[in-house]
């Protein structure tokens, strides 16, 4: 039995404490933005924030987030309207949708960091989430939009 | 070029349309009906619920549209842009728009996503049910407003008549005063927009689908449950296909979950042989959560008879392609023009090349899954499908069941890239469902799908051509071996050979070896690989086989221009004519020929590909290359790659890549760029990373860190270029940007280093062996 605090609420989860986070929110919880893609931690569809960092939650146990602040794409902003989300509409980033989660929960946790990326800083924080559909394009404008936005701000 | 109305192309022209309540008080239905005369008001035929009507939308009182479309969304924002061809008709308020993806019931149409065919086929459709829709609501607002029809007009959702007076269509609609039947005459009279009157077809609207996926809202089949549901996981035999648990003297099969036992939460496993053939045999392990039936599922002990396929690699596969292409009698023609044997034969110079393309896997990155499970007789399947048309009765006859009794639902799907053609997923969900009398959702692990994925078949292309005297290239022989894929999911698509009785040939897997070239003698020989048919098996991936054949052709033809000494875009422009059967006269590839002459032209004008080839400096180049999908749906593509080489690693590094596209008329611009900026992408990345192999018949590749599709630091600027037309057919754009990076990567390596890869992907070890051979 382990309590877990995720997008600002204690949940206690009877899972086995070697359950990646991932299931636990996929099935336990059945909070399902955060999604499944490789198991192995190589391509960041399971992307949620761990402490503000950007995790991999098929690569973390039950036992290791139990306590931590975990935030996941439902709890990334309350109305959804962080400007990575707005930045990721106005660019029309999605096609299939699947990856995008992952991409928004990398993009906002680098954003936090390194309010001003480079390109090579993009290139560099968003190589480990793979979109199979190919927006690469539109990530990284859609990342300077939210960047030139959220430094306005 | 002349462009065609719409009013000239009517593929509903058979059918009434019917307006009236379906459910009182529910809002209005405008329906096609399959029958082609009905008689009496729509509304007693709806009530009469004896014929089978194709809901287009419905108009609720609230003045909500809602468009039902079979088309699936996977990412090409597919309804939105129906829902434009819709709207432009009806004249709508866009705000007031939803999609509704219904279950596959065939009133509803073709449940069939696939070939970059859906704004093609769905448009015109779409276009009419709206303007019969506008037509009735005219007429029943003009009647409520006490004017006659021919003096109101409709506007963003609102009938409006002389000196301003107005009424919603939702007003309307609330007051049930629309009951209208129009004939198949009534239709085709019916004025639809020219094209130069658009405002809303052609714009770049925001897609509908994007808000759900911003905010993890958006349901993949991966993320339906339902209460009592168990996970499956399947037990893999180690050979993709062939093989099954061998059997005891008991007759039982030699299965032992004794430590899957030992698995808190696994509940059992079940085994059984495919019934359809599209897998051979599965071994499910149940438990109560898919980490749980991930560990039992591997703890489970089979026995495998493994099978004919056992042994087979991809090498092996390779050679064998080699030795059908080296066999004059092998195969049989799928193009043919002229006397090419005898011009061949005779053409004082002849040029040669080889060409070779891997297997390649989907990887989508939702991986394969299926929720099914039985209720009061009906079996309930969510699942992401680009072919419920075929899945509804796979299933149905798999399960012994009534095909209306199989509900398919449907669902955003995380990825198709034609991996979701297949049904082979929901199979083994639907069997386990009925065994365990639970609901049961099996998902794929990414080692599954790689290693039970229907592949990219591996190709080996062989290109000769014939010079005469003068230069010019009297003859083309292209040569391509592949296993088909109609040959194992769609017998219907075959095509007979013209020069052989009993040979059949697979369009998806030879077009594009049909090109739009005019040689005088030209043959394309299809050739089926019987090992890689057996062993992978092969499917359809993104552009399918222009993926493959245009790579060897456009490759070929640089290397042509180049050894008698023409520049490659002039060399191509020559030969590009709207003559003969290069002409066309069909409405989707109207101009035939002359329409990639002149997207080259474009691409190289754009590019300022004549100033800049050849002379770039060292290590440094440019690369052009067309092509134009499937020769009965063309959509005219040209890609320019601007690269440099590094001679001492053999990296190659992509600068630029510029794609043209003359789609027709573009639906929804942005969404027409998004899929060719994703499609440009797609290409690169199998040109230089994605390629898998095979040993002992299973694949060696397990996950992305042995099989690497493009990352973001990879992308390189794509600028692109769509010529649109407004009332030319909308062909597609999912597919044909893909096709065009391969050869003109090619092209490029050829302009910065002098050397020729012809066998994908560019890894720098096969550059650095070409520059040190």
């Amino acid at each position: 039995m382990r309590v877990l605090t995720i997008n600002g609420f204690s949940r206690v989860v009877d899972m086995p404490d070697d359950t990646p986070l991932l299931w636990v929110i996929r099935e336990h919880l059945q909070m399902t933005g955060t999604k499944f893609g490789c198991g192995a931690g190589l391509c960041g569809a399971c992307t949620v924030h761990m402490n503000g960092d950007a995790i991999r939650s098929c690569q973390t146990s039950l036992e290791e987030a139990a306590g931590q602040e975990i935030i996941t794409i439902e709890g990334l902003d309350p109305a959804g309207n962080h400007p990575v989300q707005r930045a990721w509409i106005a660019e029309q980033v999605p096609q299939c949708g699947y990856c995008q989660s992952g991409q928004i929960m990398q993009a906002s946790a680098l954003l936090q960091k390194n309010p001003n990326p480079s390109d090579a800083e993009i290139g560099k924080a968003m190589n480990g989430n793979l979109c199979r559909c190919m927006t690469y394009v539109r990530i990284k404008k859609a990342i300077k939009r939210a960047s030139a936005e959220m430094r306005k701000a | 070029m002349d462009t065609i109305e719409r009013t000239t192309e009517a593929p509903v022209n058979r059918r009434s349309f019917l307006i009236g309540s379906a459910v009182a008080g529910a809002g209005l239905t405008f329906s096609y009906s399959l029958l082609p005369a009905v008689t009496g008001s729509a509304s007693e035929a709806f009530a009469a619920n004896n014929w089978t009507p194709v809901p287009s939308f419905t108009i609720e009182p609230t003045g909500i549209i809602t468009l039902h479309t079979p088309k699936s969304e996977m990412g090409q924002h597919v309804g939105t842009a129906i829902a434009q061809s819709l709207m432009e008709e009806l004249e709508g308020d866009w705000k007031d728009l939803r999609i509704d993806y219904p279950d596959p019931a065939p009133k509803y149409g073709v449940f069939f996503t696939a070939g970059s065919l859906s704004v093609l086929t769905s448009f015109m459709g779409a276009a009419q049910a709206g303007v019969a829709g506008r037509m009735a609501l005219i007429e029943a607002g003009a009647k409520h407003l006490g004017q006659n029809a021919a003096d109101c007009h409709a506007s963003k959702g609102w009938v409006i008549g002389k000196g301003g007076k107005k009424v919603s269509y939702g007003q309307l609609v609330a007051m049930g005063k629309v009951d209208k039947v129009y004939s198949p005459d009534d239709l085709k009279k019916m004025p639809l927009k020219k094209a130069a009157q658009y405002t809303v077809v052609g714009k770049p609207l925001q897609a509908l689908d994007i808000p759900p996926k911003v905010v993890g809202r958006a349901n993949f089949g991966i993320d339906y449950f339902l209460p009592g549901m168990v996970y499956g996981k399947i037990a893999r035999p180690p050979v993709r296909i062939g093989a099954k648990p061998k059997k005891g003297a008991d007759g039982k099969e030699l299965i032992d979950d004794t430590e899957a036992k030992k698995v808190p939460g696994y509940q059992q496993f079940v085994s059984f042989a495919d019934p359809f053939g599209i897998n051979t045999h599965y071994v499910i392990a149940i438990a109560n959560s898919y980490p749980a039936a991930i560990k039992a599922a591997k703890a489970i002990k089979v026995e495998w008879d493994l099978g004919p396929n056992a042994t087979v690699s991809s090498d092996q596969i390779l050679q064998h392609a080699k030795d059908l292409v080296k066999d004059p009698n092998s195969g049989g023609a799928f193009w043919l023009i002229g006397d090419p044997k005898k011009a061949l034969a005779a053409a004082p110079t002849k040029i040669e090349a080889e060409f070779i393309t891997p297997l390649a896997s989907h990887q989508p990155i939702e991986p394969m899954n299926a929720l099914a499970y039985l209720e009061n007789g009906k079996l309930h399947i969510y699942s992401g499908s680009q072919l419920q048309i075929a899945h509804q009765p796979i299933m149905a006859g798999i399960m012994g069941m009534k095909p209306e009794n199989v509900l398919l639902h449907q669902v955003y799907i995380g990825g198709g890239f034609g991996r979701r053609l297949e049904a082979d997923a929901m199979v083994p969900a639907s069997l386990a469902a009925r065994a365990v009398g639970k609901p049961v959702k099996v998902i794929y692990t990414r080692d599954e799908e790689f290693r039970n994925d229907f592949y990219r078949t591996i190709t080996y292309q062989r290109l000769q051509a014939g010079i005469d005297g003068k230069g010019n290239l009297v003859a083309l022989q292209h040569d391509v071996c592949a296993a088909f894929s109609a040959v194992r999911a769609a017998p219907d698509l075959l095509k007979p050979s013209l020069d052989k009785k009993n040979v059949k040939l697979d369009s998806t897997s030879l077009d594009g070896s049909n090109s739009w070239y005019g040689v005088p003698n030209y043959l394309s020989r299809g050739i089926q690989n019987d090992i890689g048919q057996r062993a992978t098996p092969p499917g359809f991936l993104r552009s399918v086989s222009t993926g493959w054949t245009y790579f060897a052709l456009e490759s070929f033809l640089d290397e042509v221009a180049h050894k008698t000494g023409k520049d490659p875009v002039e060399f191509r422009l020559s030969m590009l004519k709207a003559v003969g059967p290069n002409k066309s006269e069909v409405p989707m590839a109207i101009g035939g020929a002359d329409r990639i002459a002149a997207v080259i032209r474009k691409a190289a004008q754009i590019t300022d590909f004549k100033k800049k080839h050849g002379r770039l400096g060292p290590g440094r180049g440019i690369g052009i290359a067309a092509t134009t999908h499937f020769r009965d749906t063309p959509t005219w593509t040209c890609g320019v790659v601007e690269l440099s080489v590094d001679k001492s690693s053999g990296q190659i590094l992509v600068h630029k890549i510029t794609t043209v596209m003359d789609l027709g008329q573009a639906v929804n611009m942005d969404g027409a760029r998004s899929q060719c900026e994703g499609g440009t992408l797609f290409g690169l990345s199998l040109a230089l990373y994605e390629k898998a192999t095979m040993h002992n018949g299973n694949l060696d590749q397990t996950n992305f860190d042995t099989y690497f599709p493009l990352r973001i630091s990879q992308a390189p600027e794509v600028d692109i270029h769509i010529i649109s037309t407004p009332g030319l057919p909308p062909v597609g754009v999912g597919e044909p940007a893909v096709t065009t990076v391969a050869p003109a990567v090619s092209n490029a390596v050829f302009d910065a280093v002098g050397v020729r890869p012809r066998d994908l992907p560019f890894s720098p070890d096969k550059i650095k062996a070409l520059l040190k051979a």
